[in-house]
C-alpha cells in the first residue's frame, strides 16, 4: 500500500512539475518543421524543458492562443485585425515574434522555355487574363494553373504579395499539399505552380522574378532571399500573450542563437 | 428465470434500436441547422464593413459584385447604376502607407477618423473596414449588409468561400462535379463489374473462383488514399499521353480510381445474389434445351437483378461518398465540367480539403455542412431508387 501511495505521489509530482515549464506549440503547417527542428534541439540541450509542437493552420494556431490553449501560436501570416481585437476585448495582448523568412518560388515545367516573369505577367496568369504561354514568350500552349487549397497560409501570401489581394480564377487548380504541386507540374508540360524555396528540386524549373516591370530580374535563392533582393518572402511568426512572456522566453531566446539559425538555414528557411 | 432472460435480452434490442434511431436523427438535426445558418450570414464578412463616399448613392451590392469590384474587373460606378466616377478600392493595410504608426495611434484609436477622412476625401472611393472603427463617423455611406440569398448559393455558379470582402458559395461547380464524376464511375465500373461477377458465378472453374474471389475482396480492404497516389503517379500520366491533354488531372481520372475502388463492392454483391440462383430454376432452363449463356441471361440474371441493383447502388454510395482518392486525381478546380476530360472539384473533396482552417461557425464553415446535407440528399435520392426497382421486381414475379 506504502509502495502504491509513494508511486501516486512521484506521479501528481511529474505530472505537475512536467506541467510547470511544458509549452505547447501549435499552428501553421509551413512553421510545423522547424519548430519541430527547434523544440527538440532545444529540449537536448534543457533536459527539464518539454515542448509540444502540433500543426492544423495557422488559424487554428491563433485561435488556440485565443482559447489558451496553446502558448505560442504559430502562423504563416500575419495575425488578423479581427483576431488581434477579438484578443484584446478578452483581456489579452497578443505579442509578435518573427521566426524566419519563408521565399516562394514560382515553378514551371523543365522543358519550358520561359526564364523569368514580371509580377504583372504573374497576376495576369494566376488570375486567367493570360491563357497560353507565347503571351509571355514561351511555345503555343495551354497554361495550366496549379495552386494550393485555400486553407493554406501559402495560398493566401501568394494572394496578397503576387495577385495584390485579387481572387484567383475560378479554373485555378487546387492540389492538398506542396509535394502534389511539385509532382504534378513535373509532369504537366504547360504547367505553373509556386511553393517554398526548401521544397525545389530539379525535376521542376524555378523562375526569376521581377517586382519593378522588368527592370531587375532576381532567380529564387536562400542567398537572394538573404540579402532582400529575391521579392516574394514572406515573414513566419510566433504569436504570444503578453501575460505569458516570462514563460516563453528562454525557447525565444533560444531561437535566435547561432545554433538554432544554422538549423534554420539547413531546413531551408531563411533566419532573419 | 427463461422469461427473465427473454425480457432483458427484448428490453436491451429496444432500447439499443431507438438510441440509435435517436443518435441518427440527431446527427441529421445538427447538420441542417449548422447549414441553415448560412442563409442568416451577411454578405460582407462579419465584424466589417463597407463604406462609401456619401455622394456616392450605390445602396446594394451582391457578393458578385463586390468581388468584381476588389478585383478591380468593375472600374467605374455607372456599371452599377451609380455615377460616372471611376472605382478606388481601400482596405485596411492602405493605411498603414497614408499614415505613419503614430497618427494612427498604437491601438489604432485615430484610425477610424483617418479612414472616414479617406473615404470623405475620394468621391468613388469603396472602403473595406473594420464596423467598431468607423461606426461612430459621420458623413460617411454604409452600404446596408443583408443576408446570404438562397438562390445565389443553390444557383451560384462561382465557389471562392475565402474570397475577402465578401465570399461567393455558388454550389453548381462542386454539385455538377460530384455527379459527372459519379456518373462515369458507374459508366466504367458497371460493365465490367457484371461481366467480371457473371463469370466468377457461372463460368469460372471452382478452382479459378476460389483463388480470384478472395483476390478481388482484397482489393477493398486498401485504403482510399493509396488509390489517390496511385491515380496521380500512373493514371494521371497515363491519360494525359494518350489523350494528348494539357492537364492530365481530370474527371475521367477521378471516375476511372473511383471505377477501381467501386468494382470489388459491385462485383461481390452481384456475384452473391446470383449465386442465390435456385437450382431448381437452372436446372429448369437447362432442361428445355436453352444453352448454358440463355440460362445467364434468361433465367440467372434477371432472377438476381435486385441483388445486383444493390450492389450497384452501393458502388455508387461509395463513388459519391468518395473523398481522398478524388481529391488527388481531379485538379480540384471549381469550374462546371463541359466534358470529362476537364479538371473538376467534387463535394466530399471541397469539404475535407476545407474543414480543417474555415473557423468554426463562420460562413464558410456552415456552407460546408450545406454542403454535407447536399450530399446527404443525394444518396437518399439514390437509395429511394432502389427500393422503388426492388420493389417493382417484386410485384412482378
Amino acid at each position: 500500500m506504502r509502495y502504491l501511495n509513494a508511486l501516486a505521489m512521484a506521479l501528481v509530482l511529474a505530472v505537475w512539475s512536467g506541467g510547470a515549464s511544458a509549452q505547447r506549440i501549435k499552428g501553421s503547417d509551413t512553421v510545423l518543421p522547424l519548430s519541430q527542428e527547434l523544440a527538440e534541439m532545444y529540449m537536448k540541450g534543457h533536459p527539464s524543458a518539454s515542448l509540444t509542437v502540433t500543426g492544423g493552420g495557422s488559424g487554428v494556431g491563433i485561435s488556440a492562443l485565443l482559447d489558451g490553449t496553446t502558448d505560442l501560436a504559430m502562423a504563416s501570416r500575419r495575425i488578423k485585425f479581427s483576431e488581434k481585437m477579438k484578443m484584446k476585448q478578452s483581456g489579452h495582448t497578443p505579442v509578435e515574434v518573427v521566426v524566419a523568412y519563408d521565399a516562394l518560388a514560382v515553378i514551371v515545367h523543365p522543358s519550358n522555355p520561359v526564364k523569368r516573369l514580371t509580377r504583372e505577367q504573374l497576376e495576369a496568369i494566376f488570375r486567367g487574363k493570360i491563357t497560353n504561354w507565347k503571351e509571355v514568350g514561351g511555345p503555343d500552349a495551354r497554361i495550366v494553373v496549379y495552386s494550393r487549397e485555400t486553407s493554406s497560409g501559402t495560398y493566401e501570401f501568394f494572394k496578397e504579395s503576387v495577385l495584390h489581394n485579387k481572387n484567383y480564377m475560378a479554373g485555378v487548380l487546387s492540389m492538398p499539399a506542396t509535394g502534389a504541386i511539385i509532382q504534378s507540374v513535373s509532369q504537366t508540360r504547360g504547367a505553373i505552380g509556386y511553393v517554398g524555396l526548401a521544397y525545389l528540386n530539379p525535376r521542376v524549373k524555378a523562375l526569376a522574378v521581377s517586382y519593378d516591370g522588368g527592370r531587375h530580374y532576381v532567380e529564387p535563392s536562400v542567398k537572394a532571399a538573404m540579402a532582400r533582393q529575391y521579392p516574394v518572402v514572406r515573414p513566419l511568426y510566433y504569436y504570444y500573450d503578453q501575460a505569458n512572456a516570462a514563460k516563453v522566453r528562454p525557447f525565444l531566446q533560444y531561437i535566435a542563437s547561432q545554433a538554432a539559425r544554422a538549423k534554420t538555414l539547413e531546413l531551408g528557411f531563411i533566419p532573419r | 428465470m427463461k422469461k427473465w432472460i427473454d425480457r432483458i435480452a427484448r428490453r436491451i434490442f429496444t432500447l439499443s434500436g431507438f438510441v440509435t434511431s435517436v443518435v441518427i436523427l440527431l446527427i441529421i438535426g445538427f447538420l441542417f441547422s449548422e447549414a441553415a445558418g448560412l442563409f442568416r450570414q451577411p454578405i460582407v464578412e462579419e465584424g466589417y464593413v463597407l463604406a462609401l463616399n456619401k455622394e456616392n448613392d450605390v445602396d446594394r451590392l451582391s457578393a458578385e459584385q463586390i468581388k468584381q469590384l476588389f478585383d478591380e474587373d468593375i472600374t467605374n460606378w455607372k456599371e452599377l447604376g451609380g455615377k460616372d466616377m471611376p472605382v478606388k478600392v481601400f482596405r485596411l493595410e492602405d493605411l498603414d502607407h497614408l499614415y505613419t504608426e503614430e497618427e494612427l495611434g498604437a491601438e489604432y484609436e485615430h484610425a477610424g477618423e483617418k479612414i472616414a477622412e479617406q473615404v470623405r476625401q475620394t468621391p468613388g472611393i469603396i472602403a473595406f473596414v473594420p464596423k467598431v472603427l468607423v461606426e461612430g463617423e459621420r458623413d460617411i455611406h454604409l452600404v446596408p449588409d443583408h443576408t446570404i440569398p438562397i438562390k445565389d448559393v443553390l444557383l451560384g455558379t462561382e465557389w471562392y468561400p475565402t474570397a475577402t470582402p465578401s465570399p461567393i458559395f455558388g454550389i453548381l461547380p462542386l454539385l455538377s462535379g460530384t455527379l459527372w464524376v459519379s456518373f462515369f464511375a458507374i459508366l466504367i465500373a458497371l460493365p465490367f463489374g457484371l461481366a467480371i461477377s457473371i463469370y466468377l458465378a457461372e463460368v469460372a472453374p471452382p478452382a479459378v473462383s476460389k483463388v480470384l474471389k478472395p483476390v478481388i475482396e482484397l482489393l477493398n480492404g486498401i485504403p482510399s488514399v493509396v488509390y489517390g497516389f496511385f491515380g496521380l503517379a500512373v493514371i494521371v500520366p497515363l491519360l494525359q499521353q494518350t489523350f494528348n491533354l494539357p492537364v492530365g488531372e481530370s474527371g475521367l481520372a477521378g471516375s476511372l480510381v473511383l471505377a477501381l475502388m467501386a468494382l470489388p463492392t459491385i462485383i461481390t454483391v452481384s456475384e452473391d445474389a446470383m449465386r442465390n440462383c435456385p437450382r431448381t430454376m437452372r436446372e429448369a432452363s437447362l432442361a428445355l434445351g436453352a444453352t448454358h449463356w440463355q440460362t445467364i441471361y434468361k433465367v440467372v440474371v434477371p432472377y438476381s437483378v435486385s441483388g445486383i441493383t444493390s450492389g450497384v447502388v452501393l458502388g455508387i454510395g461509395r463513388a459519391v461518398g468518395e473523398t481522398m482518392a478524388v481529391l488527388m486525381v481531379t485538379g480540384n478546380a471549381a469550374v462546371i465540367p463541359t466534358s470529362i476530360l476537364e479538371p473538376l472539384r467534387t463535394i466530399p473533396a471541397t469539404i475535407a480539403a476545407e474543414l480543417g482552417e474555415a473557423p468554426a461557425g463562420g460562413a464558410h464553415y456552415q456552407s460546408l455542412f450545406l454542403l454535407g446535407v447536399i450530399l446527404f440528399f443525394i444518396t437518399l435520392i439514390i437509395n429511394s431508387c432502389v427500393e422503388i426497382v426492388s420493389a417493382r421486381n417484386k410485384t412482378k414475379r
